[in-house]
């Protein structure tokens, strides 16, 4: 009896096992696929670069690019134009996604600050940055202010609409339970309504942080005298072009690890969330 | 003589729409005693769940006096428990926290309720699951546990099983009578279910539609835990589904919730 009850078991475990083997070598062999173009491009561009095909101000190849990428990790240029670009990101994110974050919940509060606010801001959502730029250096100057202040524009839409979004979509039936347990106002906000609103407060500010990398550029290169965006703008002047591809990859790689951040705080504080998360294995 | 829980008198609710007014209850009069399981049964259209959800404090819209412990209802509050027919549980909540709501597990006299409840709706273990984990009769005894949790002086029920079937329903009857019997909390329980009205009350108030009015309050005097295969169970099932065919329809069966 216990035998025939053992021999399953063990089978059972080496099944998993297996199966775990199976998925690991099938992510391998995605990662592999994935890879397969890039460096298939990389190779022929290094190769047609080094063979005198491209011309070397136009298309540095891969390996000068590396080398340049490394002298200015070296000398610390780099992580100082990193460290600037990275505040006043920070700064413009926080100020207007807080002030997006709040002004999402109070204008999903209430029909009456929604007429009221709404059209003026969704109106002001539509201006280009590119246009409102040379207005804020009127009036800020080229200093941080005016920066940190486009960055703010940017950031504040997106956790604004979504906010509000989430907010007008609780389900009305919770409501009802918030009433009849008698939840206070300020317990209808806390308990019910921000963390009902989760989900989507969560891909505003997503798309809030990716926003944030994108004005910061922009911000950069009509006038500063540091930061990454100021870095490809001086190297395209002197035709550094090494440089200039070394800043699009550092604003690449942070972008992905920010928004990597953001996803991972999300799985975090939505692990409740029954929804489909694709399996994997296909 | 045990004291008047609710009183409601001379009751009417009335439903305005440009189609016209339409009468949900006319003229309802119930007492309800402290302690008592009642069970309000009728047709889709009635008015049950309307008179629940006034005395919930849900629904203001109403002439007449609704007293409980002699004091009229305004709005709702922590004294009147309600369930409602799908267990609306936060998702983002585990059991726990969902039976907690707005009171903090940290505070021992609410964690120390918390488990108390937990065992007495039999979800020991299941703690710190969230809602998507439970089966639907788990989660609405969760949602028995939350308004337990604060005392309620009478828990309202609006057809909480309506929803499950017939093996889940049977079973959460039998966790309602074990917790009316350990606690000895003032129910009133609608339902569609000829079968739940009968082995769950001490009186089922049998209310017809158009409009909404009791048409007769009855008595179940059988001993607990009841059989329903008994014959005086049955009997009392014919009684209460003739109460039904005077005035409906004849030949019309309404009992939704046969077997079992």
């Amino acid at each position: 009896m216990e035998k025939a009850a053992a021999t399953p078991l063990v089978k059972g475990k080496a099944g998993t096992r297996r199966r775990l083997n199976m998925r690991r070598s099938i992510q391998l062999k995605n990662i592999l696929l994935a890879a397969a173009l890039p460096i298939a491009i990389l190779v022929i561009w290094e190769v047609a670069g080094t063979m005198g095909k491209l011309n070397p101000i136009l298309l540095p190849t891969p390996s000068k690019i590396l080398e340049e990428f490394v002298s200015l990790t070296a000398s610390g240029e780099l992580a100082r134009h990193l460290g600037i670009s990275a505040w006043r990101a920070l700064l413009g994110f926080l100020l207007g996604g807080g002030l997006g974050l709040a002004a999402g919940i109070w204008v999903g509060f209430s029909y009456k600050t929604e007429r009221l606010l709404d059209p003026t801001l969704q109106m002001l959502r539509t201006l280009p940055h590119l246009a409102i730029a040379p207005l804020f250096i009127l009036w800020f100057g080229f200093g941080e202010m005016s920066k940190i202040l486009l960055i703010a524009k940017g950031t504040f839409f997106p956790l604004y609409v979504n906010t509000f979004l989430g907010i007008r979509s609780v389900d009305g039936k919770l409501f009802d339970v918030g009433r009849v347990l008698q939840f206070s106002k300020w317990h209808m906000i806390t308990k019910l309504i921000v963390p009902a609103a989760m989900p989507n407060i969560l891909l505003g500010v997503r798309l809030s942080v990716g926003v944030a990398w994108l004005v910061l550029v922009v911000a950069e290169m009509m006038g500063s005298s540091s930061g990454i965006g100021f870095l490809i703008n001086d190297a395209r002047s002197f035709s550094l072009t090494a440089v200039v591809f070394v800043g699009i990859i550092v604003f690449a790689l942070v972008g992905k690890l920010t928004d990597s951040l953001v996803k991972l705080l999300e799985r975090r504080l939505l692990r409740w969330q029954d929804s489909y998360k694709g399996d994997g294995t296909l | 003589m045990a004291a008047d829980t609710l009183v409601i008198e001379r009751l009417n609710r009335t439903f305005t729409s440009p189609a016209g007014d339409v009468t949900a209850l006319s003229n309802i009069a119930l007492k309800v005693k402290k302690g008592e399981l009642i069970t309000l049964i009728g047709p889709s259209g009635c008015g049950k769940s309307t008179l629940l959800k006034i005395v919930a404090g849900l629904d203001s819209d109403y002439s007449g006096t609704v007293l409980l412990n002699d004091k009229p209802i305004e709005g709702p509050s922590i004294e009147k428990g309600f369930i409602f027919q799908e267990p609306r549980l936060f998702p983002w909540l585990t059991v726990e926290k969902n039976i907690a709501g707005n009171l903090s597990l940290k505070d021992s006299k609410v964690r120390a309720r918390v488990d108390e409840l937990i065992a007495l709706v039999r979800l020991k273990g299941f703690e710190k699951s969230y809602p998507r984990e439970l089966s639907g009769g788990m989660a609405q005894r969760v949602s028995i546990a939350r308004a337990l949790l604060r005392n309620p002086e009478v828990l309202l029920l609006d057809e909480p099983f309506g929803a499950l079937d017939a093996f889940t329903r049977a079973h959460l009857q039998e966790v309602l009578l074990d917790i009316w019997q350990k606690n000895r909390t003032t129910m009133l329980f609608v339902t569609h279910d000829l079968d739940e009205a009968v082995f769950l009350a001490e009186r089922v108030v049998i209310m017809n539609p158009r409009p909404g009015h009791i048409r007769t309050v009855l008595p179940i005097d059988l001993p607990f835990p009841r059989k329903r295969a008994s014959q005086s169970f049955q009997e009392l099932r014919r009684k209460v589904l003739s109460e039904f065919e005077k005035v409906e329809e004849p030949a019309v069966d309404r009992d939704h919730g046969a077997g079992i």
